[in-house]
């Protein structure tokens, strides 16, 4: 099987989740988690819609037609309206953006060092469209592909992302820019990895351009994102991750993750790998459903959301915490048990003379009210 | 979170059913409600595939657009749209009662009550889940700056009058929604959240057919199994048996049904386009007719399932009693309702892409006002949500122990008893701290003097609502024996210190208004709009 190569999604993904050894390990070692979870029988429910595919590409294209005019007309208007505007780029005798292409990655990530280093000495507007950068993740390298990177005339880097979510009246979903700045923000700590390496290192600029279509046109506008604090947490999170190397070192001699294996022996080496499920996941990993369904069998708490988790001390079971609850177990002087004690009092307080909605004991006054409801509809 | 809906939770995971998470209805149900599950093309601002809506569960509107991609059929659709929607909306509006209003007089700038119309009732727009209300917010930006023949005669796409109003009303809608407590636009599976508490995480809760298959499980199965099916389960063919309730569709469903189907429809208008004579034009119209009624079966078989259990979330809530303050909270929304239709009627513009600095500082701080007043009704109200606040120490409940008389030092005494009361409960109380408790729906005061044996006997002191005799009214003061609940927080909600007119505007927000406030420009027509 190919490997995967790790993308900044699943960078941000992982930083967002840093306990999760499962998911490094099998990211670190390109495993494709989607084909995993199909053999384990939990399939990902991930997928895209070709019409958001075919938006998103035509979008992109329009953005940097005309070798980019317009995209450094906007990084220039947005980020850097002090310097010359890059009149020049675009108009016909003038070279376009640098060839990026090479054979496979590390060439092209070769090609893309050398083109930012010629750009910076050039001291001109330059567009790098798909550049390759690499930044070591748990001891592996992961190869990332941002949409763009323009370099400035003072020599600065500036990490372009092109989504085709709108941009409407000036404010976007809040949900898609702060996932679009994660994202930038992993590409913005390997462009600083390529920079720390030419002498003067270049500045590569905390503000990343956004760039999204313009309210229900296909016409491109863009905002400055400013993505320190994504990056910091990004940083943090990825040195916090524990090397590739050491959890397989922990792993059990032949561990093969291969979903050809049968479905028991596959489960089994998963298993072998910790991993630290939270309903976050199921957004952002292939294998959620999977660790989902083994989480709630242990009964863990988590699966029901981490603040279910951090609210219960010590207790990490629904067991556990229910028979605390109850007083059947736990030790009454530790504040978790009596806080859950006297939340389990009040409640049944509050229920007790009421006729408890949802309980067992009104199953039937619900189904009936479904049952009359439902004659079918006949659409018009 | 709290710790009582946590509980709630395992409860419900270790008994497979969701577990009551109030014990009344906090939100007002209409008895003629518009049910509204739009669907939209991915990847596209609003550009909508179809829709399903109306007022009678057995006969709804099916509306689709066989190309999403052409202005032309998107525009016809928000027609029908327009059509289905502005009746239902009208039928309100006609309906009226006469109510006092307290307001400024223009001359005198006296506080004087004028008489006003306040309608009857309110339309009320369900949608799917809370991607629906965006929806609708998106829907009425998209639509009530376009221009009418009328207005622009050289506009290139004018629109029916009846669009751009729809827009309107669909903004007012949408901004209503964002007031606490209000329910001129409701989310289903965000009510039915707050109702019933699920074995699963508030995440999954957004999954409109899992939080159903938690809450009546159909067939006697485990509610976390039902989840589990109406989340993952699909057909032969790989399509979902419970589409997500929108308006954002499965992938699968856009790449393996809708996008052939779309394909068909635009080849049978290019060979309609073509055709030379009137014989095969006829032909060709018919597959054409062929095609674009396949687009809109798939667009039903999509959203029917939602459409179904929309109304049996309907019908779930309404076995639940509704809370004593809903319908104080409904006068609310027949006002904001009552007040858009007059502006509408008054022939005012419609609303700005931006808030100017003193309606937005309105705005917020009538939802803060507002959310403070829901917070305290629904812990009034239900029982279950007091347990809640008494937990986190911002209430107690107990028995009376001990009621002595005592008066005020005023030169008039009054009578200021003193009530001891035994608790179970911690609040969080600090010196002289107030409290209040509901008398006959009004809050009657006290103040906290003293606590005894280790904060289980406090003893409060009443303050008002004791009539103005020496001795207090009848039942004014608890009695040896009563049990009392006693809230920290203030049961209702003072106006804040009163906002500048426009025109006083201080410049740290802008400074007043242009001269002349120009109507704002539709959203210019390009060769490449989607809407």
């Amino acid at each position: 099987m190919p490997a995967r190569a790790l993308d900044a999604r699943a960078l941000a993904a992982l930083a967002a989740n840093p306990g999760c050894r499962r998911r490094a390990l099998l990211d670190g070692a390109g495993v494709d988690k989607a084909a995993l979870a199909g053999a384990l029988g939990a399939p990902s429910a991930f997928g895209q819609s070709q019409f958001a595919l075919t938006r998103g590409n035509a979008f992109e294209a329009r953005v940097k037609a005309d070798g980019g005019a317009e995209l450094l007309r906007l990084v220039h208007q947005r980020l850097d309206p002090a310097a010359e505007p890059p009149e020049r780029a675009g108009s016909p005798g003038l070279p376009g953006p640098p060839d990026l292409s090479a054979a496979g990655p590390e060439g092209r990530a070769e090609r893309t060092a050398l083109a930012l280093r010629e750009a910076t000495a050039a001291g001109s507007w330059t567009l790098l469209d798909h550049p390759m950068l690499v930044l070591e993740v748990a001891g592996s390298p992961a190869f990332l592909e941002p949409d763009a990177v323009v370099v400035h005339p003072d020599g600065g880097w500036t990490v372009v992302e092109i989504k085709s979510f709108p941009m409407l009246d000036g404010s976007a979903d809040a949900a898609k820019v702060g996932a679009a700045a994660r994202q930038a923000a992993v590409y913005v700590l390997a462009l600083e990895r390529a920079a720390a390496r030419l002498d003067p290192a270049p500045r590569v600029r905390h503000r990343v351009l956004l760039v999204c279509p313009k309210d229900f046109s296909n016409l491109p506008t863009a905002s400055a994102v400013d993505v320190r604090k994504q990056r910091a947490v990004t940083a943090r999170q990825l040195a916090r991750l524990t090397r590739v190397q050491d959890i397989a070192d922990a792993l059990p001699d032949g561990t093969c993750f291969s979903p050809e294996l049968p479905a028991e022996e596959l489960t089994a080496a998963v298993e072998a790998v910790p991993a630290a499920y939270a309903p976050e996941c199921l957004a952002a990993c292939e294998l959620a459903f999977h660790c989902r369904a083994r989480s709630r069998a242990a009964g863990a708490v988590t699966a029901l959301g981490r603040a279910a988790r951090a609210e219960l001390g010590g207790l990490s079971t629904v067991d556990d915490v229910l028979a605390a609850a109850r007083g059947e177990a736990g030790d009454p002087d530790d504040p978790a048990v009596a806080a859950l004690r006297r939340a389990a009092r009040l409640r049944a307080e509050a229920l007790a003379g009421h006729r408890p909605a949802g309980g067992p004991g009104d199953r039937e006054a619900l189904d009936e009210a479904l049952t009359d409801g439902r004659q079918g509809a006949v659409c018009r | 979170m709290s710790l009582i809906a946590t509980l709630a939770r395992l409860e419900a995971v270790h008994s497979g059913r969701a577990q009551p998470g109030a014990t009344v209805r906090h939100r007002h149900l209409s008895d003629r409600p518009l049910v509204f599950v739009p669907l939209t093309t991915a990847g596209e601002a609003g550009a909508p595939l179809g829709a399903l809506v109306g007022a009678d569960r057995r006969a709804p509107r099916l509306l689709a657009v066989p190309q999403p991609r052409d202005r032309d059929l998107r525009f016809a659709f928000l027609a029908e749209l327009a059509d289905v929607m502005l009746p239902y909306v009208d039928s309100f509006a006609g309906v009226v009662e006469a109510a006092e209003r307290t307001d400024t007089d223009p001359e005198t700038g006296k506080r004087v009550k004028v008489e006003v119309e306040l309608c009857a009732d309110a339309p009320q727009l369900i949608v799917p889940s809370r991607a629906g209300i965006e929806f609708v917010r998106l829907l009425g930006r998209s639509m009530r700056f376009r221009r009418t023949a009328e207005q622009d005669p050289e506009a290139p796409h004018p629109a029916p009058p009846r669009v751009p109003l729809l827009g309107r009303w669909l903004t007012h809608f949408g901004e209503r929604a964002r007031v606490p407590g209000s329910s001129l636009l409701l989310a289903l599976s965000d009510v039915l959240a707050q109702h019933w508490t699920t074995g699963q995480s508030g995440l999954e809760d957004q999954h409109l057919g899992a939080l159903l298959a938690w809450i009546a499980p159909p067939g006697g199965a485990s509610g976390a199994e039902a989840a589990l099916r109406a989340e993952l389960e699909r057909d032969a063919a790989g399509q979902l048996r419970c589409p997500p309730a929108g308006p954002a569709t499965d992938p699968a469903f856009d790449n393996k049904l809708l996008a052939p189907a779309i394909e068909r429809y635009d080849r049978a208008r290019q060979a309609l386009a073509a055709a030379e004579d009137g014989l095969t034009a006829d032909d060709r119209l018919g597959a054409l007719t062929t095609a674009e009624r396949d687009v809109l079966a798939l667009v039903e078989t999509c959203a029917l399932p939602t459409w179904e259990k929309v109304w049996d979330g309907l019908d779930l809530l309404r076995t639940l009693p509704e809370g004593a303050h809903v319908a104080e909270r409904w006068t609310r929304d027949r006002w904001s309702f009552t007040g858009h239709r007059d502006r509408i009627l008054a022939g005012e513009p419609p609303q700005p892409r931006r808030d100017d600095a003193v309606t937005a500082a309105g705005k917020l701080a009538a939802r803060e006002r507002e959310q403070a007043r829901l917070d305290a009704q629904e812990a009034l109200d239900d029982p279950l949500v007091m347990a809640g606040r008494r937990l986190a120490g911002e209430a107690f409940a107990g028995e009376v122990v001990d009621v002595v008389m005592a008066y005020g030092e005023g030169k008039r005494p009054s009578p200021r008893p003193l009530v001891t009361v035994r608790t179970e409960d911690r609040p969080h109380l600090a010196e002289r701290a107030k409290v209040y408790r509901s008398l006959g729906g009004r809050p009657q005061s006290a103040q906290c003097v003293a606590e005894e044996e280790e904060g289980t006997l406090l003893v409060l002191r009443i303050l008002d609502k004791m009539g103005r005799g020496k001795e207090p009214e009848a039942g004014s003061v608890p009695e040896k024996g009563d049990l009392v609940c006693f809230t920290l927080f203030e049961h209702e909600q003072r106006g804040g210190a009163k906002l500048p007119d426009p025109e006083q505007t201080p410049w740290t927000h802008g400074g007043p208004p242009g001269e002349e406030s120009v109507p704002e420009a539709p959203d210019p027509v390009t060769e490449e709009d989607v809407l």
